[in-house]
């Protein structure tokens, strides 16, 4: 067993009994459903909608070669610069590189998971850069130095309480209730960083081939200020972002929106193609765009998960999974939680070490069934069971079942076997829920069935 | 080999292998689509909107009341005057662009004016108590308004000031997403300015228990002046 695989079942364990974070999770959830299923309903066939984003993203995963290179070309030949890290410390020393050259101190972030992968924030504050995230939820996280709780709704286990306490403590404000005055604490800080940032740096939701622009989803308007204000803007994404075209986002934007928040259209979304031109009046002065592999080439040779590349990060997988309602955002210990990122962290971050993720699941498809670009999750979760067992078998499982074939295949000692069960199954009670219990992963919670006084085959062969 | 080319070089050995089709889950039967585009059947899956200038007003009305926008249909210029007298009686200080349509409402203002064109001073930007701008479309089917920096004064100017009021004409309104693009790409291919964006009702954050804030960071209002 893992190190991961343990901290995964303590926190599993811990948070699922933790009444308050699952009733916050709770409440949460049931707005985005409510507000979800009205906007899913008002598109005329969403079915069709999935479908053709499903081939888009398709399309653009399996040509990724000839996308990619368009993209790069096109938002190269309007002005920006384009950098290629195969891993998270060539991302890092890439950005690094620019914020040195540009003699940057202060750096201000909008939201990027791409970020959070490589660990952006603890090398660059390691290095001595000021850096500050931006959006509400990733801020707070930030000061209370975690990692967000959910890719979308990063601060989705706190209560309005704990923030304001986090508040005081951090930036001296005085405690409120009110969550609209809290919102305003964190405005009135950034406002500040917006103007005397040197360096901006902001993800990417899509990279459109045609025309060489980015795109980016949000509400709150702090990517826009993000990308507008300082005069270095740096924008850090996937190399799976691609879109083939421009027109693709007329699909794209409102389903990322309804699947993402249950909103018709996200508050901004805005395309950046470039530095600020001749002619403009602001924007700046240079555009850096990184690409990132960071293994997801490897996934990419899994044909049979490739789909999973076509991702757009709306969060509905995590929202209507049981599981991660449960156990929450942070036992996972991933970048991307819920059926996603079980998905695809063993494909990122070795299977052996990850593969428990896959275990959690009750397989019951509400994931594939809610991803708005048709990502098979659930059985990309059962793939890569079968996968980890068939690269390292577990030995105690492998004599299980050739004990079990062993028996099966001999009818007699089947009948002798279930008589033997029947005659001491009553001793079970002396035993049950103790540790040397062979049922005891069931029993310390649950009941056992009682057997049948007779088997079936007792009861057929008396009835004739 | 360059970083790139190493890149590419696994790319192209990943996809080697065939993938399966999309979206096919357990042999379940696929809706009917598409020839070599979908493009042109988009407008037919998205939510509806309605084929006169009556009905695609209406939606954007009841858009802009779901987003807590502040929508004025207006009938002549007088009516455009007198909203700007009556939202002025605040305001120290306004930004705006060149632009006829601001340039109309503006003549009026008797109050110091920050022009964003040719540059200026973000700082002094962030002490205007609005940003009015003009706009390269409305969408009805989303309460949406379309700008870009060449439209809109650039890409502070509708997202600094805590008040940004869009003034637009009744024929900027189309009815959906997939016009948009067509639009921006009719008036721009394939030189489009470094900043588009989709403006959705005032900035708003839902990260604090889901419950919803206007003027995380942007605008705290958004209104829209359409005659």
């Amino acid at each position: 067993m893992s190190v991961a695989s343990d901290q995964f079942k303590g926190d599993a364990t811990r948070v699922s009994k933790d009444e308050m974070q699952r009733a916050l999770i709770h409440r949460g959830l049931k707005k985005y459903e409510a507000a979800r299923s009205i906007r899913q309903a008002a598109f005329q066939d969403w079915e069709a909608a999935r479908q053709t984003a499903a081939e888009i993203k398709w399309d653009a995963v399996n040509h990724l070669d000839d996308y990619l290179a368009e993209f790069a070309d096109k938002i190269e030949a309007n002005g920006a610069k384009v950098h290629w890290a195969s891993n998270s410390q060539q991302a890092r020393e890439i950005i690094l590189g620019i914020i040195r050259e540009k003699k940057a101190r202060s750096i201000i972030k909008s939201k990027v998971m791409t970020g959070e992968e490589i660990h952006l924030n603890e090398c660059l504050e390691k290095e001595g850069f000021d850096v500050v995230e931006s959006d509400l939820g990733e801020y707070i996280v930030q000061l209370r130095e975690e990692a967000p709780y959910h890719f979308v709704f990063p601060a989705m286990h706190l209560a309005r309480g704990e923030i304001s306490e986090l508040f005081t403590k951090e930036l001296g404000t005085a405690p409120t209730e009110n969550v609209e005055e809290l919102t305003m604490i964190a405005r009135r800080v950034m406002r500040e960083k917006y103007l005397s940032a040197d360096v901006g740096i902001s993800g990417g939701n899509f990279a459109v081939a045609e025309t060489g622009m980015i795109s980016i989803t949000e509400n709150e308007g702090n990517a826009r200020l993000t990308c507008a204000l300082p005069k270095v803007h740096i924008s850090l994404m996937g190399i799976e972002k691609v879109l083939p075209k421009m027109r693709d986002l007329a699909l794209f934007l409102p389903m990322l929106a309804t699947a993402g928040a249950g909103q018709a259209l996200t508050g901004y979304n805005s395309f950046y193609g470039g530095p600020k031109s001749g002619d403009e009046c602001d924007g700046p002065e240079e555009f850096h765009v990184v690409l990132l592999d960071n293994r997801r080439t490897e996934l990419l040779a899994d044909s049979e998960q490739r789909d999973s590349l076509g991702c757009i990060r709306c969060g509905a997988c995590l929202n209507v999974c049981p599981i991660y309602r449960n156990v929450g955002g942070h036992t996972y210990g991933t970048t991307y939680q819920g059926p996603i990122g079980s998905v695809i962290t063993p494909h990122l971050r070795g299977l052996q070490d990850w593969k428990h993720l896959s275990n959690a699941s009750s397989l019951c498809g509400a994931c594939t069934q809610t991803c708005p670009v048709k990502i098979n999750l659930h059985e990309h979760l059962l793939q890569n069971r079968r996968n980890a067992s068939e690269e390292k078998p577990v030995w105690w499982e492998k004599m299980a079942f050739k004990g079990f074939e062993f028996v099966m295949n001999r009818p007699f000692l089947y009948r002798i076997g279930s008589k033997i069960a029947r005659l001491v199954f009553p001793l079970h009670e002396l035993v049950k829920a103790s540790p040397i219990d062979p049922a005891r992963e069931w029993t310390k919670t649950r009941e056992l069935p009682p057997l049948a006084g007779q088997s079936f085959r007792e009861y057929w062969s008396k009835r004739s | 080999m360059s970083e790139r080319e190493q890149i590419f070089g696994r790319i192209r050995e990943a996809l080697r292998n065939p993938a399966p089709v999309p979206g096919a889950h357990h042999g379940e039967s696929l809706p009917p689509v598409t020839e070599a585009s979908a493009a042109p059947h988009i407008p037919e899956w998205l939510p509806l909107v309605g084929d006169s200038e009556a009905e695609r007003l209406e939606l954007f009305k009841k858009n802009s009341i779901e987003l807590k926008a502040d929508f004025r249909l207006l009938d002549s210029e007088e009516e455009v005057h007198a909203q700007i007298a009556e939202l002025s009686a605040d305001w120290k200080r306004v930004a705006t662009h060149r632009n006829p349509l601001t340039d109309l409402v503006c003549d009026r203002i008797d109050l110091p004016i920050l022009c964003t064109d040719g540059g200026y001073d973000a700082a002094e930007m962030e002490e205007c108590d609005v940003g009015i701008s003009a706009c390269d479309a409305l969408i009805a089917q989303t309460g949406s308004v379309l700008v870009t920096s060449t439209s809109a004064g650039g890409r502070s100017l509708s997202v600094l000031p805590p008040h940004h009021i869009v003034v637009a004409r009744r024929d900027q309104l189309l009815s959906d997403l997939p016009s948009a693009f067509a639009l921006l790409e009719e008036r721009y291919a394939p030189d489009y300015p470094s900043f588009i964006s989709f403006i959705t009702g005032p900035s708003r954050t839902g990260d604090i228990e889901r419950i919803l804030v206007l003027g995380a960071h942007g605008p705290k209002v958004l209104t829209i002046l359409c005659w």
